[in-house]
């Protein structure tokens, strides 16, 4: 149980990832199902693209192009950006704690499978009869008159998957709040573990109203309650309302660990301390505090009234303080750094520019009066991808680079990564730039063709070329990784060799317990501290040699969440008066509550590593460092 | 964690619930959850402020006529007991004093499915007035607040049972009084949250 070094068989490695509660391999689930579904999402781009590359193309029906665009949406954010982002803070922010694991590794477990069935069950809808077609804000008067089960699906599947995250949230925030190493006080903590924990907060209280939302549209689609039937007295802003106050906290929950990712980037690529690390942890809870304060700049043209517009437009351009904070900080962590332009490094300098677009178009549209010209149009649509793709998706892949060794112990191709980098980064402004102009000469979102004589024929073809040039940067990244995999150069604790933060002091990927021993933090980049002064042992510890206690692996977190499933298939066929759908729907939740209970009466006392297994792990680790120096003298460099 | 050791009233710590990492992190993570079950019940009571009395033209149903005080009166004299009782019941936990713990908690429970009977009659009452879940979007925002606040108690119960009956031969330990301390936490926010449906719904109801 306690060597990770024996070789196992494709069945018992399912197995043993079907019931880890092992946060590095979570992590690794999380990369793995949110890259796929990047995929996906990248697809349904690629057609959208196809369909408007030029005048009154027939590539997609209306019909199918509203379901492409509102699957891509969805997919994006719920299924691509935010688990991959929840790869890294999985992988990485237990390690620059320095803990051993996560708070609650069986709910993290069950976070994981929660979103994984969530987006199966979503995406089972193309074949299913079709899927959601009312956008991925899916506005309620747009949503109740959807035909088929589409709009069941999304709200079905957004329910289980965002348990799942409301859990991951809970988790993090625990985790950093109690299980903190000696020495790591909360202003010593990496900025990344700052970001998680803001963004785990944000997850803790704008989830529960989207929730809510969700449930209001599964019970008036499906049991006939009249929330947002206006004939029978509901309202259908409600709906807007609550998607907005988890919509736009949803988008710092998304650039927040991107910013930390960032963050972690210009500090080792620039080798110098972060600049103003005070004041970016303060500009981080501050933007999530104004967060919440926002929510209602979507709604502008709903006719809330001119208070509550000049309200929600002042709050939303304080916003740009703590962020221009932030950007002014890290322009003054490179300045006069020793700058090394790895991918990563790259991907950070690239990303402060096109952020900084989006942001500006984002002050923009705060006022008001403005917003009433520009709302759904494509200008928003070049807005927002400047923010997600500028921001979020560079941050992706720029931590993709960053934390790979460190997940496992490989190194991607710094050479392959620069192709990515120059097809993606180009491609991305030549398709967005232009949908700025697109906006303002009046093209407006969600269409699913234009006529000839509008004079929007040029534009959208640049776009599309653009898109083209996004999607080779991705195949490109592809086959860096299965290049990288088959090679399977291993590689030693630090293999950018200027790593700041604890999870280089340990070996790339690390042992199961992470730490042998509970390192001391002796303040702000412990690692770097001990290497500045010459520590040749890595770190300064906590505490001695001893037993480590490890909690065991389990299956009843995927149980659990197959019951969910199973009880959504359930849910919905129920109203079409198919006689198996109730048994199913019971069923489900037999399950999903049975297996709730088996957890809560069997006793989980976890298991321990003696401190002789942990010596003997340790000459192992030893002994395949001395053969990586051997086999190749100076590493990286 | 040797769920072996013996402990008596003089070895027990005197916060059991948080004198282990694992009761620690139950301790907070649960105080967060309880966060997110705010939010939750805020935005139930958000919606249900604005779709009170509202329905198809010529409803006939209004906060002011349906309601009526004395039965929930009485359903919130019992849940505030009940909470007291499991004040008690933790008390006892605290001095290592199982048997008395598993009595009031028996009290609790005894207490909650009272509640649980008042309110499912009250429901009962409301449909054959014709007042269904699917009348109008008052009804369906009425249902879907208090009936939320329903499910919960019905969790909490379960969640009580189950620990008396999982516990009830080997008695208190390190690794069962955290989750004893966390239902009855759970079992007071219930109990906040029907102050607030008392208050919000039913008498600012009354007073139309």
């Amino acid at each position: 149980m306690s060597s990770n070094s024996q070789k196992k068989g494709f069945g018992a490695t399912i197995w043993d990832y079907m019931t880890t509660v092992d946060h590095k391999k979570i992590a690794i689930l999380y990369l793995i199902s949110g890259g796929f579904f990047f995929l996906v999402g990248g697809v349904e781009a690629m057609m959208i693209r196809i369909q408007l590359m030029k005048a009154g193309n027939d590539f997609l029906s209306a019909g199918t192009y509203n379901e492409v665009l509102t699957m891509h949406g969805t997919t994006m954010i719920f299924l691509a950006a935010m688990p991959i982002l929840l790869a890294f803070m999985n992988a990485v922010s237990p390690l620059q704690i320095g803990a051993r694991d996560v708070a609650f590794p069986f709910l993290n477990s069950l976070g994981f499978w929660l979103f994984f069935f969530g987006g199966i069950f979503l995406n089972l809808s193309w074949f299913l009869g079709g899927a959601p077609d009312a956008g991925w804000t899916n506005y309620a008067s747009l949503a109740l008159a959807s035909e088929g089960h589409g709009i069941d699906f999304y709200s079905l599947g957004l329910t289980i998957s965002g348990f799942g995250t409301l859990i991951a949230g809970i988790n993090f925030l625990v985790t950093i709040i109690n299980m903190r190493a000696p020495g790591m006080t909360y202003m010593r903590m990496p900025l990344f573990t700052w970001t998680t924990f803001v963004a785990s907060a944000l997850i803790l209280l704008a989830f529960p109203p989207l929730t809510v939302g969700i449930f209001f549209m599964v019970f008036d689609r499906l049991f006939g309650a009249n929330f947002f039937d206006v004939t029978m007295g509901g309202n259908t802003i409600i709906w807007e309302h609550f998607f907005w106050i988890f919509g736009h906290p949803e988008v710092y929950i998304l650039i927040l660990p991107a910013f930390g990712i960032f963050s972690e980037i210009f500090a080792i690529f620039s080798r110098k301390r972060l600049f103003g690390y005070t004041a970016l942890v303060f500009a981080t809870i501050l933007i999530g505090f104004y967060g919440f304060m926002v929510w209602a700049h979507h709604m502008f043209t709903v006719g809330l009234g001119p208070t509550a517009n000049a309200v929600f437009a002042l709050a939303t351009m304080i916003i740009a303080v703590p962020t221009g904070i932030k950007i002014f900080n890290w322009l003054l962590t490179i300045w006069g750094g020793n700058i090394s332009f790895t991918v990563p490094m790259i991907y950070a300098v690239a990303f402060i520019p096109s952020f900084v677009a989006g942001g500006v178009t984002g002050v923009m549209q705060a006022i008001a009066p403005l917003d009433y010209q520009l709302h759904d149009s494509y200008f928003i649509v070049a807005h927002f991808h400047y923010v997600i793709v500028g921001g979020v998706v560079l941050a992706i892949l720029a931590g993709t680079h960053l934390y790979w060794p460190k997940m496992f112990g490989t190194m991607l191709s710094e050479k392959l990564g620069k192709w990515t980098f120059w097809f993606f980064f180009i491609g991305f402004h030549l398709t967005f730039f232009i949908q700025h102009f697109l906006g303002l000469m009046g093209m407006p979102r969600r269409v699913y063709t234009f006529g000839a004589d509008q004079g929007w024929d040029l534009f959208n073809a640049i776009s599309s070329a653009g898109a083209l040039l996004m999607a080779i940067g991705v195949i490109i990244l592809l086959v860096n990784v299965v290049m990288t995999v088959a090679k399977n150069e291993r590689v030693g604790n630090d293999p950018w060799g200027d790593g700041r933060t604890l999870e280089w002091a340990i070996p790339s990927p690390p042992p199961f317990y992470n730490f042998a021993q509970t390192p001391l933090v002796r303040g702000l980049d412990p690692y770097w501290i001990e290497k500045m002064e010459g520590n040749k042992e890595g770190m300064v510890y906590a505490e001695p040699l001893g037993d480590i206690h490890m909690p065991n692996g389990s299956i009843i977190p995927f149980v659990i969440s197959l019951g969910m499933f199973t009880a959504a298939f359930g849910a919905m066929y129920h109203m079409d008066g198919h006689a198996w759908a109730l048994p199913v729907l019971i069923g489900g939740l037999a399950i999903t509550f049975g297996s709730m209970l088996v957890r809560s009466l069997k006793d989980d006392l976890g298991f321990h590593v003696t401190k002789e297994e942990l010596i003997a792990d340790n000459e192992r680790i030893q002994r395949e460092a001395r053969a990586l120096e051997g086999g190749k003298k100076g590493g990286l460099k | 964690m040797d769920l072996n050791k013996r402990y008596t009233p003089q070895t027990w710590p005197d916060h059991p619930e948080t004198a282990t990492l694992e009761g620690k992190n139950k301790f907070v993570g649960f105080w967060l959850l309880l966060a997110a079950e705010t939010v939750t019940f805020a935005s139930l009571f958000a919606t249900y402020l604005a779709l009170k009395d509202k329905g198809p033209s010529g409803m006939e149903f209004s906060a002011s006529g349906l309601f009526e005080l004395p039965l929930v009166f009485a359903m919130t004299m019992i849940l505030l007991t009940s909470s007291l009782t499991s004040v008690y019941a933790m008390y006892h936990m605290k001095n290592h004093n199982f048997k008395a713990m598993q009595a009031w908690l028996g009290i609790t429970v005894l207490l909650g499915l009272a509640f649980l009977g008042l309110e499912i009659y009250e429901f009962n009452h409301y449909v054959h007035l014709g007042f269904g879940y699917t009348n109008s979007a008052f009804s369906s925002a009425f249902y879907t607040l208090v009936g939320t606040h329903g499910a919960h108690v019905v969790f909490g119960l379960s969640w009580f049972i189950a620990l008396m009956l999982r516990n009830a031969k080997r008695g208190l330990n390190m690794y069962n009084a955290p989750k004893f301390y966390l239902a009855a936490l759970y079992w007071h926010f219930i109990d906040v949250v029907w102050v607030f449906i008392f208050t919000v719904v039913y008498l600012m109801g009354v007073i139309g």
